[in-house]
C-alpha cells in the first residue's frame, strides 16, 4: 500500500481548481458543481462552497447516481449488483456549466455514464470533467479537463480515495 | 472508479417476485430503498432511463385492472424495455389455450420478464417453475398483490421514516383480498402492528394463524390506528350475502367524516383503489387532507420499476 495524495496535496489540488475554473469560466456564465456518488459527492460539495465564497455568489451543487446507465449492468463479468441511489439534483442543469466531478478517472466507463445521465436530466451549455486522480488506462475516448494527480498505476492495482467526511481522513492510496 | 469498485453482495437475489410472505425483512426494505432512486425519473425532462434496453416484458393478464396494469407497462417504458400487452378476452385463451402453453408461446418471442395476474392462486409460481422468464406476480386469488403491498409501505415510510411500532387497521373484505395479505407481510415484517377489521363474514378462515390481531369494530379501532388502509367491498368475488344490505355495511364499517372526527389528526388514509364511493369510504375522506390515495399511485410506478429492475439484475447475476 503506498499513499500517494495526503490532506495537504488534495487541499492544494482543491485550491488550485478552484482558481483554475475562476479565472476559465467568466460571467455571465452560470456554473454548477454536480459530483458522481459516492466520493464524487463530497469532492464536488467542497468544490462548490470554495467558488461559492470566491464569486461571493451561490454555486449550486448535486449528486448523481449513475447505476441505470451503466454498461456493464447486464454483463455477466459484473461481480455483484450495483444499488441503486438517488440523484439529488435541486436546480435547472439547463444552460449551465457543469463541472462533473468524480474521484478516480480511469475507464472513463462512469463518465459515459454520468454524461448520458446529466443529458436526460437537461441540456447543459457544456460539461468539464473534474477527477482528482487521473489514472491511465482509458477504454474510451474521454479526457479530464482537470485533473490533480496524474498517475500510471498498474492494472490489478487499485487506487482508493478516503475523504474526512465519509472516513475520517483525506488520503489516496495504491495498493 | 465507480465501476471498478467492487460492491458487496447484493441483498436481492431472487428472479421472481411471487409474494412477500416468504421475503426477509432486509430484501423487503432493499427494494423500497432502490424505489427511492427511481422516484426522480418521473419529474425530469426525459422521462426514462436505460437499464432494461432490448429486454421485453409482458403483462399477462387474466382479469381486469386499471392501476396495476398501467403501472406496471409505464414502470417497463420508463426502464426502455418494450412491453406486450396481452389480455385474455382478446387472446386465444377463449380458444382453450391453457396457461402454460399461452406463456410457452410467448417465450418462444423472446420475453425476459412476465407480469402476471391471474385468478388462480399459485398461478405466478406455477409459471416460476415452467418458464425461464422473470415471474412477477401482479395479484394471484386471493394469495398476494406483492407490488401493492410494497407500495402502501413505501408510502407509510415516505410519510413517517419507519414502520417500527406503527398500528394500522387494514378493514373491509379481507377474506377475498390478496393486498390485505401482502399489505399484512410488509407491514409487520417491517415492524408495524397489523389489525384486521370488517365483519366476521368477511374475516378469512383461521385468521388467528396470521400475525394479526382481529377487530369486528371500527369504532373501537378508528382512535388508536397510525394508519387506515380501507379495502373495496369486491362485489364480483362476494358469493352469498356476507353483510345484509350495503347501507349496514356502510355504517358499520365505513370510513365517515364523522368517523375520522375520533382519529389521530395526522391519521393516514390508504386505499389500494378503486374506491366504491360512499360505500367504504366517503368522497370527503377519500378527497380529504389525510388521504395519501394518490400518492399510492405515484409510489407504485417508483416500486415498480424497481421490482422489474432487481428481477432482471437477479438474472443477469446467474447467467
Amino acid at each position: 500500500m503506498k499513499v500517494i495524495l495526503n490532506s495537504e496535496q488534495i487541499e492544494q489540488i482543491l485550491r488550485d481548481l478552484t482558481s483554475r475554473i475562476i479565472s476559465e469560466i467568466q460571467p455571465p456564465l452560470d456554473v454548477a458543481v454536480i459530483g458522481i456518488r459516492s466520493r464524487g459527492e463530497i469532492l464536488a460539495q467542497r468544490l462548490s462552497s470554495r467558488l461559492t465564497e470566491e464569486l461571493g455568489k451561490n454555486v449550486p451543487c448535486g449528486t448523481l447516481d449513475i447505476t441505470l446507465y451503466r454498461d456493464d449492468l447486464n454483463s455477466p463479468q459484473s461481480s455483484s449488483q450495483p444499488q441503486v441511489r438517488t440523484t439529488e439534483i435541486g436546480f435547472n442543469i439547463d444552460d449551465k456549466i457543469v463541472i462533473l466531478f468524480d474521484d478516480v478517472l480511469y475507464t472513463g466507463r462512469s463518465t459515459r455514464a454520468a454524461m448520458d445521465a446529466l443529458i436526460d436530466l437537461g441540456r447543459p451549455k457544456a460539461i468539464k470533467l473534474a477527477v482528482l486522480v487521473d489514472r491511465a488506462g482509458r477504454e474510451l475516448p474521454i479526457q479530464a479537463d482537470y485533473a490533480g494527480y496524474k498517475t500510471d498505476v498498474e492494472p490489478g492495482n487499485s487506487v482508493h480515495v478516503f475523504l474526512s467526511e465519509s472516513d475520517g481522513k483525506d488520503e489516496v492510496v495504491v495498493e | 472508479m465507480a465501476l471498478i469498485r467492487k460492491a458487496k453482495q447484493s441483498p436481492w437475489q431472487h428472479k421472481h417476485l411471487l409474494g412477500l410472505r416468504d421475503l426477509k425483512a432486509e430484501e423487503i426494505t432493499y427494494i423500497l430503498d432502490t424505489a427511492k432512486g427511481f422516484e426522480q425519473i418521473s419529474t425530469r425532462s426525459v422521462k426514462k432511463a436505460p437499464p432494461l434496453r432490448g429486454k421485453v416484458v409482458c403483462n399477462l393478464f387474466f382479469e381486469d385492472s386499471t392501476r396495476t396494469r398501467n403501472s406496471f407497462t409505464l414502470a417497463a417504458n420508463r426502464l426502455s424495455a418494450d412491453v406486450i400487452e396481452f389480455t385474455e378476452r382478446a387472446s386465444s385463451v377463449s380458444k382453450g389455450e391453457t396457461l402454460l402453453d399461452t406463456a410457452r408461446n410467448l417465450e418462444a418471442m423472446g420475453i425476459d420478464i412476465v407480469v402476471i395476474r391471474h385468478n388462480a392462486g399459485g398461478a405466478p409460481k406455477f409459471l416460476s417453475r415452467n418458464i425461464n422468464a422473470c415471474v412477477v406476480n401482479a395479484g394471484d386469488g386471493f394469495c398476494e398483490h406483492p407490488t401493492q403491498g410494497l407500495l402502501d409501505v413505501y408510502t407509510i415510510r415516505k410519510f413517517r421514516g419507519s414502520l417500527e411500532g406503527l398500528k394500522i387497521a387494514i378493514v373491509g373484505d379481507i377474506a377475498h383480498s390478496r393486498v390485505a395479505r401482502s399489505c399484512m407481510w410488509a407491514m409487520t415484517k417491517l415492524g408495524a402492528e397489523v389489525i384486521f377489521v370488517g365483519p366476521p363474514t368477511l374475516m378469512p378462515a383461521q385468521v388467528d394463524r396470521l400475525p394479526v390481531s382481529v377487530s369486528y369494530s371500527l369504532d373501537e379501532v378508528i382512535e388508536k390506528v397510525d394508519v387506515i388502509n380501507m379495502l373495496r367491498i369486491q362485489f364480483e368475488r362476494l358469493g352469498g350475502n356476507p353483510f345484509p344490505s350495503v347501507r349496514e355495511y356502510s355504517h358499520y364499517f365505513g370510513l365517515t367524516v364523522e368517523r375520522m372526527k375520533k382519529a389521530k389528526p395526522n391519521i393516514l388514509v390508504m386505499h389500494p383503489g378503486p374506491i366504491n364511493r360512499g360505500l367504504e369510504m366517503e368522497s370527503e375522506v377519500a378527497d380529504g387532507s389525510n388521504s395519501v390515495i394518490l400518492e399510492q399511485v405515484k409510489n407504485g410506478l417508483a416500486v415498480r420499476m424497481a421490482v422489474l429492475f432487481l428481477v432482471n439484475q437477479a438474472t443477469a447475476m446467474r447467467r
